[in-house]
């Protein structure tokens, strides 16, 4: 299950989509918003997303990640939207036979989602906004 | 040929629409379109940015060659998660 959502993401749901008998861990993980970047009060993030790429994408992690680990099922929602301090702007869930293996492909997965879903963060602060660059570790100033 | 462009992002900001469909000669690659579109959109061209190029929701290279219909985007530096 590989989605982006303008809703709040429901950890239980894919907790319970990786769900399998054949699994004795479930790993998860949950990038949530800090209302802090560079010394920067953030306000709220705004993601804006490719979304059928982007689920192709997560798709395709998916798919690698089973390639490298023995993982049972794997579950990514991305958010797109508003998403305020606090909230989930992504949640991963991976089940396996042994925990080693879940958790290194939860970690895999969010790495990849940084360097190659087609997802863009807008950071609102006070006194501005930024579009958040993180292939090239720079800032793009909108004009 | 025709194809179909989609800005997001900053580029969806700098260009100042989300749409875009552009006539193009056949064989025209993504460098092509790229400079094409900067003519039209001179605020297109953000120094120094690094863009990935996607035809069809697939990662190309910037020589791809583009067919009629195609869908483009420019992708600039992704911040997911």
């Amino acid at each position: 299950m590989f989605h982006v959502t303008n809703q709040p993401i429901d950890l239980d749901g894919l907790v319970r989509f990786v769900a399998d008998p054949e699994a004795g861990a479930v790993a998860t993980f949950i990038g949530t918003t800090r209302n802090n970047n560079e010394g920067r009060k953030v306000m709220a993030l705004d993601y804006e997303g490719y979304a059928e790429m982007a689920e192709k994408e997560l798709r395709r992690i998916g798919e690698d990640a089973k390639t490298k680990w023995p993982i049972c099922r794997m579950a990514i929602t991305h958010r797109l939207g508003p998403v305020q301090i606090g909230e989930a702007s992504v949640i991963i869930a991976v089940s396996s036979a042994h925990r080693d293996a879940a958790f290194a492909a939860c970690r895999f997965a969010i790495e990849e989602i940084k360097k190659t879903v087609p997802i863009w963060k807008k950071e609102v602060f006070e006194g501005g906004e930024v579009w958040i660059g993180t292939q090239t570790g720079q800032r793009l100033d909108p004009s | 040929m025709k194809v179909r462009v989609k800005f997001f992002a900053i580029l969806r900001e700098r260009a100042g629409t989300s749409e875009a469909a552009k006539e193009m000669a056949e064989g025209s690659t993504v460098a092509d379109l790229w400079r094409q579109l900067q003519k039209d959109y001179p605020k297109l061209d953000v120094p120094g940015i690094r863009l990935l190029y996607a035809v069809n929701q697939d990662y190309v290279g910037v020589d791809h060659k583009l067919k009629d219909q195609d869908e483009v985007v420019f992708v600039p530096p992704v911040s997911g998660g």
